[in-house]
């Protein structure tokens, strides 16, 4: 049984993608850099390409950070439910395959932090 | 005529006829009709008068106590606010700690009430009854009296004037809510484990020390008296939990399990709440009463110990999550808050960072985190502070799905890496903090798939100032939020530097000791 309870129950999901206008919930974290504090929750369209996902909304909050403009995009890597991946920054989330309420992680080798303290 | 003087029953007799002698066996309708909840959750119960009543109380009893308490103390309460004690304490960042816990507890102890309410009705077996039903009313009398006692505070002071409101809605405070509507929801005899055994048996003693020994310390008294006018309920409640526990397992051995997986579930599920009490313990009190990490060894590692070895004889192990808490506690405090600290702009109370003497003691007691990890962050916020670019940071947060705090902790072996984990159910991706919360989550995921996440309801339009339109032309969707939830922007939210808070309560202060 799914759940413990005193009747037949079955749970609504309530976050679902439907909910959200036509947008989806995409999670954005930045490796080894907590001065933000968690990941960020994001609320955006399936088209939005790539490129304007990080250059818009994630630059947005990230590059308070100063080791934001010091990465080396070459060598950067995106993780997508905690598996390496390589986005097409040219296409879409969907057609990154990047649906609802997916988890991206940034790794930036060589940039762990202000002095190398996961800050 | 001789008049015939009963003799007075004797206490034991009393006991018996007005607790026992209360409950009958009905005849026309089965008892499992009368008592419903009792076989759901499949525990098995043979015998309920195997019950030993743990408090001996009697209710005549129960409330010439009660009303002693209360005449105490409201008579130090109206002391404290005629006098204007609320000057006496040691700075007005300690204010800060009140703020939260006046939008936190009362709702807790409220929804506690409720929970054994309920349980003092479903219960079958007249000692349990009675006790849960003492305790429904225990519970209320502390919402209440936690109400009564810092409503003082709201007559000076920014960020109490809303509390009922906000713990409904304001995002961070979803997490105690949640965390007793889970409770509310189980079973009744898992309600009793999380509630009685789990969170007032394990770990009371660390909800209560750093906020009742913290207002002794840093001189409040009103809120120092509403604690120890509760902590002779909580003794209470402590038996209680104890009882429940060992009944339990003495009924049935396929009991054993069931009551595994609760408290394993509940001591997890506790042990995060408990998050924000170690942040305010090494962040939020002026004076410190001793760290957090010592408060979890003493009273986890030390006495929560000595109860599991007590324990060990029915098959009680101890919870897996034990070994990652041990990691955490060198780390728990410092990652909430830099949590609140940044996002200080969506907050019913204000944030600052440590001054530099704070900084040392934290390195003192944190000798194996506090400089490397956390030390060059706030430091790094001080500098950004100096410049005039105080940082806020503005994003809403990923949340656990279960404990539905911000997913901040990091992996137990890697205080530089966030914890992720996640599980795909029914094609939807769920995310949790720890491998604790996601077995949670798939032992019952039709439960908590509903679960209220705030991040994603403000992203869903539900969190809107009423008569707002998100369609118009210059609506701001973070002021709309904020005005949702009753916090004034610049006023009870954001920094303490600076705050009205600070300059009253210094004019005051300085009014009181000087012409």
């Amino acid at each position: 049984m799914a759940v413990i309870a005193i009747g037949d129950f079955v749970g609504v999901a309530k976050d679902t993608v439907e909910h959200f206008h036509g947008n989806q919930l995409v999670y954005v974290g930045w490796d080894k850099h907590l001065m933000f504090y968690a990941p960020m929750c994001l609320c955006v369209p399936p088209a939005m390409r790539f490129r304007d996902l990080v250059a818009g909304p994630v630059a947005e909050v990230y590059a308070a950070h100063p080791q934001w403009a010091q990465i080396d995009w070459s060598r950067a890597v995106w993780l997508r439910s905690g598996e390496p991946f390589t986005p097409d920054p040219e296409r879409s989330l969907a057609e990154n395959g990047i649906g609802h309420k997916e988890s991206l992680r940034l790794r930036t080798p060589g940039l762990d932090g202000i002095g190398g303290s996961g800050t | 005529m001789d008049m015939k003087v009963k003799k007075k029953l004797a206490l034991k007799e009393k006991f018996a006829l007005m607790t026992r002698g209360l409950a009958w066996e009905t005849s026309y309708e089965p008892m499992e009709a009368v008592y419903p909840q009792m076989a759901y959750e499949g525990l098995r119960i043979h015998n309920w008068d195997a019950w030993e009543d743990p408090f001996r109380m009697t209710m005549d009893a129960y409330w010439k106590y009660q009303a002693e308490k209360e005449r105490k103390l409201y008579a130090i309460i109206d002391a404290f606010a005629q006098n204007n004690g609320h000057l006496g304490v040691t700075d007005a960042r300690y204010i800060n700690a009140l703020k939260i816990f006046l939008s936190a507890v009362p709702m807790l102890e409220y929804n506690a009430h409720r929970g054994f309410a309920r349980l003092g009705r479903e219960m079958r077996g007249v000692g349990p009854q009675i006790a849960c039903q003492m305790q429904a009313i225990d519970e209320l009398r502390h919402a209440q009296t936690q109400i009564h006692s810092l409503s003082n505070y709201n007559r000076f002071y920014n960020g109490f004037h809303d509390w009922k409101h906000m713990s409904d809605r304001v995002w961070y405070l979803s997490v105690p809510k949640s965390f007793f509507e889970d409770a509310c929801t189980c079973g009744p005899f898992e309600f009793i484990i999380a509630i009685s055994f789990s969170f007032e048996y394990v770990l009371t003693n660390l909800v209560f020390m750093p906020f009742i020994s913290g207002a002794a310390y840093n001189g409040d008294l009103g809120a120092m008296t509403f604690g120890f006018s509760a902590q002779s309920d909580e003794a209470r409640h402590m038996t209680l939990g104890l009882e429940v526990i060992k009944f339990m397992l003495e009924q049935d051995p396929a009991n054993l399990p069931i009551i595994q997986r609760w408290i394993d579930k509940w001591t997890w599920r506790g042990v995060r709440l408990l998050t924000i009490v170690a942040m305010l313990m090494d962040y939020m009190l002026p004076k410190r009463i001793m760290s957090w990490k010592e408060a979890w060894e003493l009273y986890f590692e030390e006495n929560g110990m000595a109860l599991f070895n007590d324990l060990a004889r029915y098959g009680i192990k101890l919870p897996d999550c034990t070994e990652l808490i041990r990691k955490e506690k060198d780390h728990l405090s410092h990652q909430a808050w830099n949590a609140f600290y940044t996002a200080g702009m969506m907050t019913n109370f204000h944030t600052w960072i440590p001054t530099p003497e704070e900084m040392d003691w934290l390195a003192s007691k944190y000798p194996d985190s506090f400089d490397q990890y956390y030390r060059p962050r706030f430091e790094h916020y001080r500098e950004l502070e100096k410049a005039g670019k105080r940082f806020y940071n503005t994003s809403l947060p990923q949340l656990c799905q279960v404990c539905q705090i911000p997913m901040l902790f990091t992996e137990g072996d890697d205080p530089t890496q966030i914890a992720y984990r996640q599980v795909t159910h029914q094609g939807d991706k769920y995310h949790f903090c720890s491998d604790y919360c996601r077995d949670i989550f798939t032992h019952e995921p039709d439960k908590y798939v509903e679960a209220w996440l705030p991040a994603h309801q403000i992203f869903m339009g539900n969190c809107f100032n009423p008569g707002d339109d998100p369609s118009a032309a210059g609506f701001d969707p973070k002021k709309s939020v904020l005005d949702y939830w009753h916090i004034a922007f610049g006023r009870d939210n954001m920094d303490f530097e600076g705050s009205e808070d600070q300059k009253n309560f210094a004019a005051w202060r300085d009014q009181a000791t000087r012409n």
